[in-house]
């Protein structure tokens, strides 16, 4: 699809909505439709805003339109050899690099190379003024101003939408490989979270189906002598099975009745709760497929101090995300009140209140 | 709400402090107040009305309602080695040290995480870290003096950002209290947490939005192996150029620092650190990770490098001499202040591709002002530091020097890049503020602070200019041939 800078439309549009004080639903590919909380709202095609800007291999910074297909900006860092080193799921053919920031999606690499929003060097954004501003750059290292493009990211487009994202950029590793081991979630666990404080070259760990898998990237010589050392079985298809689990397509998350996501330290042991668990992140990103009561999960995970996502199914305009104290929601709506004073952007998408 | 103010009364601020407080934690004789007059750009000098050293979080809680009841400005001070005059104090202010909540509260080596408070230094998290084979990654050149709660607001950097990223990327949670005295927990001490990023929002915000007083920070496996490789050249330009042919070939270095002839030759005087003083320009290439892996990228390495036309190519013998290398990086400042009454450092961040460009035009100026400069750069993300050479006491000469550096960070932002890439805004970068962004945007973040700290008494008057200085600025300073921030009126 030919690339197309429709900034000042979409300003136009945002402008009108807020004379006639319409709400919009910003939209890139509905591929996140599912995630957050029910959408309200006139929609916001950014869709059809796409194109990669800028991207110089050797800067290590690719910059893109909002509605470039995640799949496009992949494609174009593999020729150079680099990639988005936070690993974003897709959830579907149609994701565009907007939700994916939207939503501050990373994948089985986010513990050890960090996050989208870690990612993230700079935007462009349209705010509730109707205003096009530019925050953050296409430099690592940026301290002018306060930090409002990582602050877009995760903010579920309630804050302002985003038109183009500068991401800093790595090289893929020379080699990867997965080793798997035979053990419960407890034993997984202590061997993950053990990892964190040894130099080995493992950039992702899980456990599913009572393996606990490592993969391991880095040269080629690095990754064999590691494999020495930590022993284990090899998996042939490694690739394809972080991909699978990446993008939800294990069996755990497409029968799940609702699917929580779960935030721990690493280092927690196994929870008291009733369902199919898969432990990712090292241990510290849990999903579970469950039908226990929500409230219930939520104190459970409040007791060792995580925080519960009801990331699908279940009642999307009930309470997805963990819900916030009363200050820090207070401090919350006075920020969003300071980006967006009418309430446009996806009202309710992440709190009701929000 | 009380309407005394306290410059009418500062005699009830005192005493109200003197109440709250233990008598040695509230100053306010004129020859304590001194210490605490400037930070680490000593160009800006001011008293502030006392300084406080609070011991407990409720002390800082209760000096923070103290304030915003009475209406007294507040600034915030960790150990004063910021070099953007963050911490420079207001006449009619109160300074807040957080000096004293200097205990390291928790290490986690299970969860690889530390929780301290923000005195701590951020040299001895890593040394507390050490015996469980972690370490906290980020390390500005003064880690040794440098304080954590001070890297959490000015999101320091250090000369391994490239790998291992900023103070955002290396923090999990903090605790802060804000103007009203309450007491809020940021982020978690999982991966993320619900709501907004604040934690990102308050790392680099510059004692603006609130007071830190706990921080809690990832800690990581000590690499098995670490090696330096350091290169010679004979143009400035051909080192600039060997730094984008390293990352082309796919690999990251843990620092990759550059250094140009007066630096090197500064440096080589105050650490001996064996650096060739005929070079033009020197890289240092750090490799870090398993033994196999730093033993494969410094082959590749050292072949870049040579083919890319360096004179000479060293790897460190060993552990002692890549701690001299280093040191003679780190101590780059210092020694620069031994060959020169006085000197400006600046930190714009550039895109790495118009790094010939810049230093060419930084040399151009430099013969035209008439002021020396000498280049530090961590070339490996584009953060240029050139130290401009001058002499205080010459009339004139500091005027000159700050109108050079307004043109190098000027020059920043027109190629791309920005104002300041680690040392922050704070008292000295206002102006060019106004050069990096727009009426809107500065509106934007002033929105941003008012939903924090609607009085605006934390460190008011820093790092986001007012929209008429900034036409004051611009009326002076006419940028593209277009005046900036047209839609004010001139005065």
């Amino acid at each position: 699809m030919a690339s197309a800078d429709i900034s000042t439309a979409l300003q136009q549009q945002v402008q009108q909505a807020l004379q006639d004080g319409t709400r919009l639903d910003i939209r890139g590919g509905g591929s996140k439709t599912f995630l957050g909380r029910a959408a309200h709202g006139t929609p916001l095609n950014v869709g059809n805003h796409r194109g990669i800007v800028d991207y110089d291999p050797r800067e290590l910074v690719v910059t893109a339109r909002t509605g470039t297909p995640l799949a496009e900006v992949e494609a174009t860092l593999a020729e150079a050899g680099q990639m988005l080193a936070f690993e974003p799921p897709h959830f579907g053919t149609t994701a565009t690099l907007g939700g994916t920031i939207a939503c501050s999606l990373s994948g089985p690499r986010r513990p050890y190379a960090g996050s989208a929003r870690d990612f993230t060097l700079g935007c462009r954004l349209i705010n509730g003024r109707g205003e096009m501003l530019r925050f953050g750059g296409q430099v690592m290292k940026n301290v002018a101003g306060y930090d409002l493009s990582r602050l877009m990211a995760g903010a579920y487009g309630t804050l302002g939408v985003m038109l183009d994202v500068s991401l800093k950029v790595l090289p893929k590793p020379a080699s990867s490989i997965t080793l798997v081991y035979e053990c419960n979630a407890a034993a997984a666990i202590e061997k993950m979270s053990g990892l964190l404080a040894q130099p080995y070259p493992v950039d992702a760990a899980c456990f599913h189906g009572e393996l606990c898998h490592l993969r391991l990237s880095g040269s080629e010589k690095a990754v064999r002598h590691t494999r020495a050392q930590l022993g284990g079985e090899e998996l042939a298809s490694g690739m394809e099975f972080w991909r699978t689990l990446n993008e939800h397509e294990l069996a755990l998350f497409t029968a799940a009745p609702v699917l929580y996501r779960i935030m721990v330290k690493p280092a927690t042991p196994p929870l008291p709760l009733a369902g199919k668990w898969l432990l990712d992140w090292g241990g510290a990103q849990r999903w579970l497929a469950s039908n226990e009561p929500p409230e219930h999960i939520r104190a459970e995970v409040a007791k060792v101090g995580g925080h519960v996502t009801q990331f699908r199914g279940g009642n999307r305009n009930g309470e997805i995300f963990q819900p916030l104290s009363a200050p820090l929601l207070a401090l919350q709506q006075r920020l969003k009140c300071s980006l967006d004073p009418q309430g446009i952007f996806n009202p309710g998408r992440m709190y009701a209140e929000i | 709400m009380a309407s005394v103010s306290a410059e009418s009364s500062p005699n009830n601020l005192f005493n109200a402090l003197r109440a709250l407080l233990p008598p040695d934690s509230v100053l306010t004789e004129s020859e304590d107040l001194h210490p605490f007059e400037c930070d680490g750009l000593s160009v800006y000098r001011q008293l502030p009305l006392a300084v406080v050293l609070p011991e407990t979080v409720e002390q800082v809680q209760a000096i923070t309602r103290l304030c915003s009841e009475l209406g007294v400005p507040l600034v915030a001070r960790g150990a004063g080695t910021g070099l953007s005059g963050g911490a420079l104090p207001l006449a009619d202010g109160v300074l807040l040290s957080l000096a004293r909540l200097n205990r390291i509260l928790h290490i986690d080596a299970a969860n690889a995480m530390a929780t301290v408070q923000p005195g701590v230094r951020n040299l001895a998290i890593s040394q507390a870290a050490a015996p469980y084979g972690l370490y906290y990654a980020p390390d500005p050149s003064s880690q040794i003096a440098c304080s954590i709660g001070g890297n959490v607001a000015e999101n320091s950097g250090g000369v391994h950002c490239l790998k291992y990223g900023l103070t955002v990327h290396n923090i999990l949670q903090i605790k802060m209290v804000s103007i009203d005295g309450e007491l809020l927990t940021i982020g978690a001490e999982t991966l993320d947490a619900p709501g907004y990023d604040l934690l990102a929002l308050m790392t680099g915000s510059e004692g603006l939005l609130g007071i830190i007083v706990e921080i809690t920070v990832k800690l990581l496996p000590k690499p098995e192996r670490a090696q330096v490789v350091l290169a010679a050249f004979d143009d400035v330009v051909k080192a600039g150029e060997a730094v984008g042919a390293v990352i082309a070939a796919g690999i990251i270095p843990a620092g990759l620092e550059m250094m140009d002839r007066l630096a090197i030759s500064a440096a080589e005087d105050f650490a001996h650190a064996g650096y060739p003083r005929d070079a033009a320009a020197i890289l240092l290439c750090e490799l870090d990770g398993t033994n196999a892996e730093v033993s494969e990228h410094i082959r590749t390495v050292r072949e870049i490098l040579s083919a890319q036309g360096a004179t000479e190519v060293r790897t460190a013998a060993d552990e002692a001499e890549r701690q001299l290398f280093w040191k003679g990086r780190k101590s780059a400042f210092p020694a620069v202040g031994r060959i020169s009454p006085d000197y400006y450092c600046m930190d714009g961040t550039i895109p790495r591709r118009e790094l010939p460009h810049v230093l060419r035009q930084i040399s151009k100026w430099s013969e035209e002002y008439g002021l020396p400069v000498a280049n530090v750069f961590h070339a490996g993300d584009g953060n240029l530091h050139p130290l401009i050479l001058f002499d205080a006491n010459k009339p004139g000469e500091l005027a000159r020097t700050e109108e050079f550096g307004q043109k190098i960070l000027s020059l920043c932002v027109e190629v791309g890049g920005t104002i300041t890439g680690e040392h922050g805004v704070g008292m000295e970068k206002l102006d060019t503020m106004c050069v990096q962004f727009e009426s809107s945007e500065l509106n934007q973040f002033h929105a941003v602070k008012h939903a924090f700290d609607p009085r605006g008494l934390l460190n008011p008057g820093k790092a986001v200019p007012t929209l008429h200085r900034c036409a004051e600025f611009g009326a002076m300073h006419v940028h593209h041939g277009k005046l900036s921030h047209p839609e004010l009126e001139r005065f």
